[in-house]
């Protein structure tokens, strides 16, 4: 345990950052795209395949063993992160957008019936929104929105008017990914357990900044990416409570998942491996528990400061730029400063930024909906990490004025 | 009137001439800022090319034997690659726009705007400047 927030040592647990990029030293603030990578993680990579690989359960040699060892000791370790009940109760999926699928097909398919409502926010991404809608036309349910007004914020009155005897599930973001928001998830799941309808929380943007605790919180299902929170891509992670997921119907089926195959039925193996099927990505499971180990390395409080300084003085200096705007205002933000700048198309910033060697995201960061609440084509995003620094912000203001300046 | 690969030599000497990066990109800036605008009668949802962050418009017509490109996009640096496209391939004939290698493109660094495949339209606009050529070859 670090006790002090020593920023040069933690940038270099992360290789990466260090390079140049179009001739000028990289300036990545695109961390709400994906994080990158401790050190840590990429030798665990490296040493699974170099030495601990097999497939996991079947086998009954030792490569096998280390595998499933290494591989269900993440499961622990999210257990821990969580403070969920159980190891049973952690599913590993390929990432948020297949947690959401799967809990829409099976949860969605078993539960939801003609007149029934899911309740989306205006702030959600498109996994949030789409993965519903396809299960409300299969099953005649609706999907209704919980407004959003001009700085960001859910209405929370309208949400309260929402939540009629209808509503089965209400699927939030916890941080909205494209302008920073922390919804007031705790609050909202008071009041969707009160009508008796279950919630999920798409925990994408917030889980790399913030501790969950899904039993003080009461969550129903959480949701979220590896690879957003320093770990490797293509793990995801879905939690549930129990008593949901033992009566959800599986969703693939295949090896890993069955209790007994025969042509005249098959039975279904226990959780979590009955949402498992087939051969898991062993590799980048394991390595993502040393991205939870590093996380655990830190000291909390100071990785919050870090990232809340950041977001002060970007929000102070971007300000300061005549015509920028700062799109999503909301009192409870995360560390991400979307804007967007009078008569400038934001691909132009983007395009012009990358020459600088600053790495931001442009465009409508997959929440159209949101865009069209704005009346926006798209915004720039900076959105920052705490191994970011206050220089980096200041090569990057430096580096938008000067292609505020080309594009006037 | 300089053939296709006449233009494309010009553009490529052009880009020569420029010492860094932020030259060539004021350059191009320079001709998204000066592209003939486009009549607003053309900007139609059939002649709208949808990026997935800025959309292009594209109309061709036939003047004589010659086909002409009318062409606009939300972003500037977009806008710029329209007007080299437009100055390379518009009246000249449909055969002459089939046949056409658009090699510049490469050779003044620029190649990272075609390959954002998804996101601005362009590659999807050369295409259809080609699909154009053929349907008036088909015509003729
Ligand atoms: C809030 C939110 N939900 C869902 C997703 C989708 O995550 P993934 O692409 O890892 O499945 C993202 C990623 O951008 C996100 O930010």
């Amino acid at each position: 345990m670090v006790d002090k927030f020593d920023i040069e040592q933690i940038r270099k647990d992360f290789p990466i950052l260090d390079q140049q990029v179009n001739g000028a030293p990289l300036v990545y603030f695109d961390n709400a795209a994906t994080t990158q990578k401790p050190q840590m993680v990429i030798d665990a990579l490296n040493h699974y395949y170099t030495h601990d690989n097999a497939n996991i359960h079947r086998g009954l040699h030792t490569l096998a063993e280390r595998a499933t060892t290494g591989y269900e000791l993440t499961r622990k370790k999210l257990k821990d992160f969580l403070n969920s009940e159980s190891t049973d109760q952690i599913i590993f999926t390929s990432g948020t957008t297949a947690g959401i699928n799967l809990v829409a097909q099976t949860y969605g398919r078993a539960n939801f019936s003609k007149g029934d409502v899911i309740l989306v926010s205006n702030l959600e991404h498109h996994s949030n929104i789409v993965p519903w809608q396809m299960i409300a036309e299969e099953t005649g349910a609706k999907v209704q929105v919980i407004p959003v007004d001009d700085t960001g914020v859910l209405d929370l009155s309208a949400y309260k008017a929402l939540l009629t005897p209808h509503v089965k599930l209400v699927a939030v973001n916890h941080v909205s990914n494209s302008i920073g928001t922390i919804n007031p998830i705790e609050l909202m799941i008071d009041l969707a357990h009160e009508i008796g309808a279950k919630v999920l929380i798409d925990g994408a943007q917030s889980v790399a900044h913030f501790e969950i605790d899904v039993q003080a919180l009461d969550i129903d299902f959480l949701v979220f990416s590896a690879h957003k929170l320093f770990g490797p891509t293509g793990v995801g992670v879905l939690y549930g409570k129990r008593e949901l997921l033992e009566a959800m119907p599986p969703y693939q089926g295949g090896g890993e998942m069955i209790k007994e195959v025969s042509f005249s039925g098959t039975t279904y193996n226990e959780l979590p491996y009955k949402f498992e099927a087939g051969t898991p990505n062993i590799a980048d499971v394991y390595a993502f528990g040393f991205a939870l180990d590093y996380l655990k390395s830190l000291p909390k409080n100071a990785v919050w400061e870090q990232e809340k300084a950041l977001l002060d003085y970007a929000t102070e200096q971007l300000s300061q730029i005549d015509g920028l705007r700062i799109v999503g205002q909301a009192p409870e933000k995360i560390a991400v400063v979307s804007f967007v700048i009078d008569g400038v198309h934001p691909q132009d910033i983007g395009v012009l930024l990358d020459k600088f060697g600053v790495a931001i995201r442009t465009g409508h960061h997959c929440a159209q909906p949101l865009m069209a609440r704005y009346e926006l084509v798209g915004t720039c995003r900076a959105s920052f990490a705490f191994y970011n620094t206050k220089s980096e912000i200041d090569l990057f203001v430096k580096a938008l004025k000067r292609t505020i300046m080309m594009l006037s | 009137m300089a053939t296709i690969n006449e233009t494309q030599d010009e553009l490529i000497e052009e880009f020569g001439l420029f010492e860094d990066w932020a030259d060539k990109y004021e350059y191009l800036i320079d001709l998204g800022k000066k592209l003939s605008p486009m009549n607003d009668a053309f900007k139609t949802e059939e002649n709208v090319i949808k990026g997935c962050q800025s959309k292009v418009w594209l109309h061709a017509e036939k003047q004589g034997d010659q086909v002409v490109f009318f062409a606009d996009s939300e972003a500037i640096i977009v806008k710029g690659m329209i007007s080299m496209l437009i100055r390379v391939l518009s009246n000249h004939t449909a055969a002459e726009i089939m046949q056409a290698d658009l090699y510049f493109i490469d050779q003044i660094g620029m190649s990272q705007h075609l390959a954002q495949t998804r996101s601005n339209g362009l590659v999807a606009m050369v295409k259809q400047m080609k699909n154009y050529a053929i349907a008036f070859h088909a015509i003729a």
